[in-house]
Order: structure tokens, then C-alpha cells, then sequence
């Protein structure tokens, strides 16, 4: 194997976006106030050269080898996570959940990051595995399950961030390997009954809606009646299910509907986030010159909000060529998939696209009020060790698929 | 698995990409949005983030004496103020402070009460800090967080003590001042002025404020002294010119005896004030960047009374300056001429139905003209004046000559004197059967009774009896629109006046005080005080047959008028004969060596003649013989 033979656009992309997270991780620690962000972009730069190392050897490891792995890192993955509810820590500013593990008191990693790549090859197996793409609810059972276990794993952590990847991985591969998206559509209903359930009129109006939809497209009718019964129980249960909300996810969800309502804490990073980024108008105010990043008033500057920093300093313009890198990225891994040589390894690209796309719209997103805010990294930006080498991992997969489906001459499609 | 066919694969794919292309564009739509659409609000919100307004003091304008001579100026001053995201680690500064200046503990808590009051903005910690202060704190910035310090021009008061009740003081506004908006255009740090012409005259002095900015993290950490925002500089406020003479304000004060209370005005017969004198005084100089609480306490509650203005901030009975106006009264409503005797000689007393009212001196002074009873105060003639007028032309009249209102000199808190309207006034007081009009009238007419005047108020009649018999309002910058009160006299009834008060000085009450050299027409008078030794009143004018300049003065406790006359009659001939003339600046002790009660020794008639005083010091000299 020779690195020439690498895919091009996913290397120059991924080198873009990771020189660029690694500057302004940099830029994060410029500050006129003494903060813990000082000296993390050289600790990142470290994480750089680890992952760049695991993503290698990742990429001389056969797909085929991984397929037949699947099982066993999937369940040890599941176990690390069953063993982190017990002995995990808290870190940063979520200092109560259980998401880290530690060993000797040093906490060596987020067991949920590994389980993210565990599920898709799990999912990817199991998939490509099948004669014909799941038809009905019945067909989606065994996905459901190979999700919702390490889904709700870590929604007991609680870390809502990393859980709502779990959904983008699986509505994501769902949708490649060919689930219709009217069986999408009313896999995702009883969440979006849940969310509208919060006022009566539009609730009302979503199932006169959806009870219509139902009939218009004919589904099986088993499936049908548990869809709609599960819409009618999301509706009810809404309620009760929120006041079980801890406190901080419910100051999120109210404050980003209206961040303003409480400026002084629960709305504060949402409206610091936004004042960073919208003081930056079209060029910014120069490479680590921001001043609300500068004065610390930008929380979680290296982390969740490293993101605002781009916004602040180099503006508009800066902001544009982040996401345009973020879309290339996208678009190489899209190319990849299509063109892989088998439906495991282009399950797998598409679930690593999945797994990027939602960390970003979700970590973007909610930095200009887009999103709620939950705890969700910015991939290649924000400070994280274990994030940053799986991250390295997908992209190491991903190279891999593109080197095999050009060794076998796989057309361009 | 056959969903993996490459139509399939290329329809999926295509709808992935136009997904992904309609996510990046929401995206981009927000950040446009909130970059390029809502850049200004948001650029806004990050410098109120970090920029915190510090206010510029503005120099005030100086005050000059009518010569040009500096009563108020600015001089270079620093302030040292401290920046604190809370009261905790204000605290804790404050205590790094005390390391390096001494900082008492009652300073600290006034300190943070004030931080608790305005807690975005610097607190200030020296109001005027010494040059000492600032290098040492300098030299230590390090360890300062949120030091603050400022040059700030500082109101310098050059002669102090002598003008204080004139000019009044500077300090900063309080919350209670802005609330009740007594001061327009100043907010929280303002320096506005709290007394004398400081306060009347604060907004043209004061100027407008000024602003600069310094830059705060988020933890409200000062960063950065000079930030990159525009610094809006203060306008100065203007100067103005008064009508005082600063020179004969700083001779009252040298003369001024210790321990003595009183009032001392000097004006033009125009009614433009040449000075205006308080005792006990204090140094304006001291509220100068805020005064210490221990200073502040000790003001307020020494029983003297220093903050009180006692020239238009005190009334006392008027005496027997006052039968000036009776006579006035009558010689208007023309009852009397100048030459005109009482049916009654003075045999030292006189009876009204069972009551005897004396006069004050025991002997009598027999038959009298106006003149004479005015050169000699005699009281039993001014009885039988009152009794003519009648209590009613006593009362309208009195109103007419304006002992009724504020003398309406440009100062603030002039308190009004006390003046019937009618003599309804003294049915509501005591009940219409329950008073004595006949004996009201004795009273109102040797200047006792319900009858108190300021000082600056009486000034204001004899100002019209030295001019023309207009009166106008005593002024310091500005005069009056208002009309000068008339007497109503002709100009020989005043012209009689003026000599039976040049008569007092010649060979009547005052007469201890003559000089050959400066012809002074005046008038003695003894208020009965119920609450201790009677005051002593003296207002003179001079030169007599053409008045310059006209002096009253009152000293508490002083027993009589004559005590008072030289003091009047010095700042009199300071005024108009100059310095070489009135001898040194420094007079001390005088009062004790002139009015001693304990003094046994026979003294002769003419040094003490006046009323209720002179009584008392003629029975102690009685006593004394007796036993011999």
C-alpha cells in the first residue's frame, strides 16, 4: 500500500480541517485571563500525532477483519459502558455524570466515543448482512436494538450529546442501505409528537397531520396502529417526562426557545456564544484577538465553544471556509461510499458521515442558537483526546474503503 | 444485499448530498444572520461586555472676588479608585491596600457601602489622594487588581477657613440629591456643590462630565487601563465673579474673636455683599474628595454648630437696631418729626396699666427728641413711639419694609424671618383674650417680641437707610430682578436718621468705639436671649454723610451691642481707609478684656449704654459698691 494511492480530496479535506481546528485550539489558550485553555493546543497537537498513528494502522486493517470483529468490540464497547454507569467521573463542566473512565485515578477515556464506531460496524454488519433493507417496524427491531442499547447507555450517563449521535448514526445508515424514508419519517413521529406536545393546538394539529399521512400511504396496518398508538402515548406521557428532566436539560431546552430569559445563567452561554460570533461581522477581529474570547467571557472556549472563536476572529469569511471544509468532508465521505466495494464498507463510510455530520450541525448549530445546547464536541476543534482519536479511526476506515475500491477498480460513480 | 444496486445507490446519494448541501446553507444562514445582520447589536452587547465608563471629572469654574482675586480654584489632584468583581475581593484589595496606606476600618465599610451602591463602577477609595499615596500604590500595581488611578483636578479653597460659609463646599452627589433631582446633568460620582455659592451657583461651575472607558473580563477584572474606545472629553465649568472683597472677608476672620459665635455681613448701600462671615467656621477645604466620617460626625455634632450659615441661617430678636424702623414707621406716617419729644420724659421706666416697663437705664434719660432717644436707645421713648403708632401700623408696616420675607440674597437656605401678618397672628398664638396689645406693642417696639430677623435681612433695612430708602436684595453674583423695598422716607427724614445714628457713635451707645479719622453712623442693640446671655447686635455705616459701605455683625452670648461695635467699626475703616490705617490683621482677645460681668470695677456710663445689658452690668457694679 502506498500513501499516494491515498483518496485525495480526503486527505487534503481532513488535513484542512485538522490544521485549522489545531490553530484555533491555539487561539483558544490566547487570553488575557489565566484559564485551564492555555496550553491545551499543544496537548491536542500530541492527540494529532496518536490519532494520525491509530488512524494508520486502522487503515492497514482489512474491512473484512473488522466485519468479523464487530460483534466482539460492539459488546465489549457495550460492557465498557455498562462498567462506566458503575465507576465512571464526571470531567469539565459535567462534573456529575458518569461518562469518563478511569484508571488509578486517571481518566483514560469516554467509553461512548468507542461505542459510536462499535455501533456502526455492528450496524453495517447487520445491515449488509440482510437479503433486502428492513420494510416495516418489525424489520427495524434488531437495528432499533443494536442502537438503543448503547443509546440509552449513555442517556444514563446522562450525556444527551452523545446520545442524540446514536439517532443521527441510525437514521443515517438506515437510510443508506435503503429504508424508505416514509418508514423514517414514522420511526422519528413519536419524538416529534414528544417535542409538540408541549402545546395542545400543536399537538392537536400534528396528529390530524400525521393520522392523514398514515392513510394516504397505505403502510402495513400493524405497523401503522403502533405508530400512531406510540404518537397518542408520546403525547400523554410528555409531561410527566419532563418534569423527570434534570433540572440543567430543562434550563437548556426553555433557554434556547428564549436564551434571554435567564442572561445571567442558563442563557449565558447561549447569548455569550452568539454576542462572540455576531461581534465578528464579515473578517473578524484578527487571529487571537478576540476580545470576548480574550476576556473570558466565552465559556468553554476549547471545548463546546470552540466553534465561536472562528466567528469571532475571523468572521464571516473564517466561518465559510470551516463549513465549506466541513461540506467537503461530507461530500469525499459521500463519494467514498458510493464507490466502495461491498455494502458493509459503504455502510460504514455512510455511518462515519452520519457520525460527522451530526456531531457538526449539532455543535454548530446550537453555538448561534440553531440548536439547543447539549455537551456534543466539534470534531478536529474542540479538546479531546479520545474524540480526536476515534475521529482519526473513521477517517483511517474511510481511507481504507477508498483504497480498496480503487485496488479493485471500482468505477467512478 | 440488493438495495446496493448503483441506480439505488445513486438516487440515495444524491438525496444525501442535497441534504447535506441544504444543512451547510442553514448553517450559513445563521451565521449571516448573526454575523453581517445583527453584527451592530451584537458588537454592542461585546462592548458593554468589556468596557466599563469611567467619569471625567470636569474642572469647575473658579470663583474670583470682585478684584480678581481667587476665592475657589482646581488644582492638580489624584483619585485612586478600585475596580471589583465583588465585595469579597473588593475586600481583599482594599486589605492589600492598608499593606501600603493607612486605611482604617470605618473607611473600608464606607468603602464597600458605596461599592454595594454602584457596582459596575469603580469605587472611589481616596477621593484626594497625596502624591505619596499614588507611588506607593503605583509601585505595587501588581499586586492591586482593579487599581484605578486618575489626575482629576480638586477644589482648592486658598483662604480656607475665612470663606467657608461663603463659598460653601464640593462633594459627591448622593443618591438621595439625584433622586430628588436637585441637581440636573450630574449622575452617580458627580462632584456638584453642597453649600454657600458653590451650590447656588453649581451649574454654571460644575461643567459637563466627561467619559473614558477601561476594559473588564468576565469576572469583572480590570484588563486594561486604556482601552480602545474614544475617550469623550469634560467641558470645564465656567468662573464667575462675585461682589465680595476678599481681603476685608479675610480681616473679619482674623478679627473675629475665638470662641465666639456670630455673623458678620458687609455690604454696599447697592446691596452688593463685600463679605459674609460665619462663626465657628470650618475648612471647606477638608470635603474636598470626600470628608473623613470622623470629621464629618464631628461637624455635626459639635453643639456650635460650624455647617450653620448663622447670617441667613439664624434668626435672632432684632433689638434695638429695630427702632430704627419704628421710627421710620412714624416719621412716614408722619406722627412724629425729628425734633419731636414724648409726652412722657424718661424717669428710667414706664407704667402701663399694672405693669412697669423699664427702661435700661434705671436713672432716666429725661426728656428726649428722636435723635437724642435714638443716640442714647432710649426705651421708655420708643414705648410711648409704639403706643402712638399703634400695634396694627407696627405690623402693616413692617410687612411693607419687608421684615416679613428673605432678604433674597443668592445663596441657598436663607431661612425666612419671623413676622406677624396681622395681629390675627397673636389671637391664633395665644387666644384672642389671652394677649396684651398694649404690651405687645412696647415689646415690638424696642425690637423684642414675636419678631426674629436674620442678619442679612436686617442689613437689608439699614442698606436703604444708608442709601437712598431703597432697599435692594443683597447680592453676590447676581442681583434680584425683584424691586428694591422702599422705606417711604423723604430724603431729610433720612437724612435725621442717619444723623441720630451718627449720634449713637459720637457721644451715644457706641461711642467707646469713635475714631477720629472715619465718621461712622450706627446702631447698638442687646437681643434677649431666654436661653443664656443676651446677643449683641451693632450695624453701622460709613463714611456717614456718604455711606460706602455698611456692616452689621452679631455676636452670641455677647451681652451688648457695644461689645460688638468695634469689630463693625474696624471692618469699617479696613474697608474704606485701607490696611495701612486699621493697623495689623491680627486682633485677638479684645471681647474679654472690654465686657467681663466679673469685672467689679465701677465702669463709667458712656462705655456701656446699652438696654438690657448695660442694666445688668450697672446692678453688678452696684452690688459691688455695696458693701463698702
Amino acid at each position: 500500500m502506498r500513501s499516494a494511492a491515498l483518496d485525495r480530496r480526503l486527505l487534503w479535506v481532513s488535513l484542512g480541517l485538522m490544521l485549522f481546528g489545531l490553530l484555533t485550539l491555539y487561539s483558544a489558550g490566547q487570553t488575557d485571563v489565566p484559564t485551564h485553555a492555555a496550553g491545551v493546543w499543544y496537548r491536542q497537537f500530541i492527540w494529532f500525532l496518536v490519532g494520525v498513528a491509530a488512524g494508520w494502522v486502522v487503515f492497514h486493517v482489512s474491512l473484512r477483519l473488522l466485519e468479523w470483529l464487530a460483534p466482539a468490540l460492539y459488546a465489549f464497547s457495550l460492557a465498557l459502558l455498562g462498567v462506566v454507569l458503575v465507576v465512571g467521573t464526571g470531567a469539565g463542566t459535567a462534573q456529575s455524570s458518569h461518562s469518563w473512565l478511569s484508571v488509578g485515578g486517571h481518566q483514560i477515556g469516554q467509553p461512548s466515543e468507542l461505542a459510536k464506531v462499535a455501533t456502526v460496524l455492528m450496524l453495517a454488519r447487520y445491515l449488509s448482512g440482510r437479503k433486502e433493507p428492513p420494510r416495516s417496524l418489525r424489520d427495524l427491531l434488531v437495528p432499533g436494538l443494536i442502537v438503543g442499547v448503547p443509546f440509552l447507555l449513555v442517556l444514563k450517563q446522562p450525556d444527551l450529546g452523545s446520545a442524540i449521535v446514536f439517532i443521527g448514526i441510525a437514521f443515517a445508515m438506515l437510510f443508506w442501505a435503503g429504508v424508505r424514508p416514509r418508514l423514517l419519517f414514522m420511526v422519528a413521529s413519536p419524538g416529534l409528537s414528544l417535542l409538540l406536545a408541549f402545546n395542545n393546538w400543536a399537538w392537536g394539529a400534528w396528529m390530524v397531520g400525521f393520522t392523514t399521512l398514515l392513510v394516504l400511504w397505505r403502510p402495513y396496518i400493524y405497523d401503522a396502529t403502533v405508530v400512531w398508538c406510540l404518537n397518542v402515548a408520546m403525547g400523554a406521557v410528555a409531561l410527566p417526562l419532563w418534569k423527570r428532566l434534570e433540572p440543567y436539560q430543562q434550563n437548556r431546552l426553555l433557554t434556547f426557545l428564549n436564551p434571554e430569559a435567564d442572561p445571567r445563567a442558563a442563557g449565558y452561554h447561549a447569548i455569550q456564544s452568539r454576542v462572540a460570533i455576531g461581534s465578528g461581522g464579515w473578517f473578524g477581529t484578527g487571529y487571537t484577538q478576540g476580545p470576548q474570547k480574550r476576556l473570558a467571557f466565552l465559556p468553554e472556549q476549547h471545548t463546546d465553544f470552540v466553534f465561536p472563536i472562528v466567528g469571532e476572529e475571523l468572521g464571516f469569511l473564517g466561518v465559510m471556509i470551516a463549513l465549506s471544509l466541513f461540506l467537503a468532508l461530507f461530500l469525499a465521505l459521500l463519494r467514498i461510499a458510493r464507490r466502495a466495494t461491498d455494502s458493509f464498507s459503504s455502510l460504514v463510510t455512510f455511518g462515519i458521515l452520519g457520525l460527522f455530520f451530526t456531531h457538526v450541525f449539532e455543535n454548530v448549530g446550537m453555538t448561534v442558537n440553531l440548536m439547543p445546547i447539549t455537551g456534543i464536541p466539534l470534531p478536529f476543534f474542540s479538546y479531546g483526546g479520545s474524540f480526536f482519536i476515534i475521529c482519526s479511526l473513521c477517517l483511517g476506515l474511510a481511507f481504507r474503503v477508498a483504497w480498496d475500491s480503487r485496488q479493485s477498480g471500482y468505477p467512478d460513480i | 444485499m440488493n438495495g446496493f444496486d448503483s441506480y439505488r445507490v445513486r438516487e440515495r446519494a444524491d438525496v444525501a448530498r442535497w441534504i447535506l448541501i441544504g444543512a451547510f446553507l442553514v448553517l450559513s444562514g445563521a451565521f449571516f444572520r448573526t454575523q453581517i445582520l445583527q453584527h451592530d447589536k451584537f458588537q454592542l452587547k461585546a462592548e458593554t461586555n468589556r468596557l466599563r465608563p469611567i467619569p471625567l471629572t470636569p474642572p469647575r469654574g473658579a470663583i474670583f472676588d470682585r478684584h480678581g482675586e481667587i476665592i475657589a480654584e482646581n488644582v492638580p489632584g489624584y483619585s485612586v479608585k478600585l475596580l471589583a468583581p465583588n465585595r469579597d475581593s473588593l475586600r481583599a484589595v482594599l486589605a492589600t491596600v492598608g499593606h501600603f496606606v493607612p486605611l482604617d476600618t470605618s473607611d473600608v465599610t464606607e468603602i464597600v457601602r458605596r461599592y454595594a451602591a454602584a457596582r459596575y463602577q469603580p469605587v472611589v477609595v481616596f477621593g484626594d489622594a497625596t502624591f505619596e499615596t499614588v507611588a506607593r500604590l503605583e509601585e505595587h500595581r501588581a499586586v492591586l487588581p482593579g487599581l484605578v488611578i486618575q489626575s482629576e483636578p480638586k477644589r482648592l479653597y486658598p483662604s480656607g477657613r475665612a470663606v467657608a460659609h461663603l463659598v460653601g463646599y464640593v462633594s459627591e452627589v448622593t443618591e438621595s440629591d439625584l433622586s430628588a433631582g436637585r441637581y440636573p446633568g450630574a449622575g452617580l460620582g458627580s462632584i456638584v456643590g453642597k453649600a454657600g455659592l458653590e451650590r447656588e451657583y453649581d451649574d454654571t461651575l460644575r461643567g459637563g462630565e466627561g467619559v473614558r472607558y477601561i476594559e473588564v473580563n468576565a469576572r469583572g477584572r480590570l484588563v486594561r487601563e486604556e482601552a480602545s474606545a474614544a475617550t469623550l472629553p469634560p467641558t470645564p465649568g465656567r468662573p464667575i465673579t462675585t461682589t465680595i472683597d476678599l481681603d476685608l472677608q479675610k480681616y473679619i476672620d482674623s478679627m473675629w474673636p475665638a470662641g465666639i459665635r456670630g455673623a458678620m455681613v458687609a455690604m454696599t448701600p447697592s446691596g452688593q455683599v463685600r463679605a459674609l462671615y460665619s462663626a465657628p467656621t470650618y475648612d471647606p477645604n477638608a470635603f474636598v474628595g470626600g470628608i473623613s466620617a470622623a470629621l464629618w460626625r464631628a461637624l455635626n455634632q459639635d453643639e456650635a454648630r460650624p455647617l450653620l450659615n448663622r447670617a441667613i441661617q439664624t434668626r435672632y430678636p432684632p433689638a434695638s437696631p429695630f427702632k430704627l424702623a419704628i421710627a421710620a414707621m412714624a416719621l412716614k406716617r408722619g406722627l412724629i418729626g425729628l425734633d419731636t419729644h414724648m409726652p412722657a420724659p424718661c424717669r428710667g421706666g414706664m407704667r402701663l396699666g399694672n405693669r412697669v416697663f423699664r427702661c435700661w437705664k434705671k436713672e432716666g434719660h429725661g426728656s428726649l427728641d428722636l435723635v437724642g432717644a435714638v443716640a442714647s436707645s432710649c426705651d421708655v421713648y420708643f414705648y410711648q413711639l409704639g403706643l402712638r403708632l399703634g400695634l396694627d401700623a407696627i405690623v402693616e408696616d413692617g410687612v411693607l419694609m419687608g421684615f416679613r420675607d428673605k432678604s433674597g440674597i443668592d445663596l441657598e437656605n436663607e431661612v425666612d424671618p419671623i413676622y406677624p401678618a396681622t395681629t390675627a397672628y397673636f389671637d391664633r398664638l395665644y387666644g384672642p383674650r389671652h394677649w396684651s396689645p398694649p404690651a405687645t406693642t412696647l415689646n415690638f417696639s424696642i425690637g423684642q417680641g414675636e419678631n426674629t430677623q436674620t442678619v442679612i435681612n436686617m442689613m437689608r433695612f439699614y442698606e436703604g437707610l444708608a442709601g437712598d430708602g431703597n432697599a435692594a436684595a443683597p447680592y453676590l453674583v447676581h442681583p434680584a430682578g425683584a424691586k428694591p423695598r422702599s422705606l417711604g422716607l423723604t430724603p431729610e427724614q433720612l437724612d435725621g436718621l442717619r444723623r441720630a445714628l451718627i449720634a449713637v457713635v459720637e457721644h451715644g451707645t457706641a461711642s467707646a468705639s469713635r475714631h477720629a479719622d472715619l465718621a461712622v453712623a450706627g446702631k447698638t442693640g442687646t437681643a434677649q436671649n431666654p436661653h443664656g446671655e443676651d446677643h449683641g447686635w451693632f450695624i453701622g455705616f460709613a463714611p456717614a454723610d456718604k455711606p460706602e459701605l455698611v456692616v452689621g455683625g452679631i455676636m452670641e452670648f455677647a451681652k451688648h451691642g457695644t461689645t460688638v461695635a468695634p469689630y463693625v467699626v474696624r471692618a469699617l475703616r479696613r474697608y474704606i481707609l485701607g490696611p495701612d490705617v486699621a493697623g495689623p490683621i491680627k486682633v485677638k482677645v479684645l471681647l474679654d478684656e472690654t465686657a467681663s460681668p466679673q469685672d467689679t470695677a465701677p465702669r463709667p456710663v458712656e462705655l456701656d449704654p446699652d438696654s438690657a445689658a448695660a442694666q445688668a452690668q450697672a446692678d453688678s457694679a452696684r452690688r459691688a459698691a455695696a458693701p463698702r
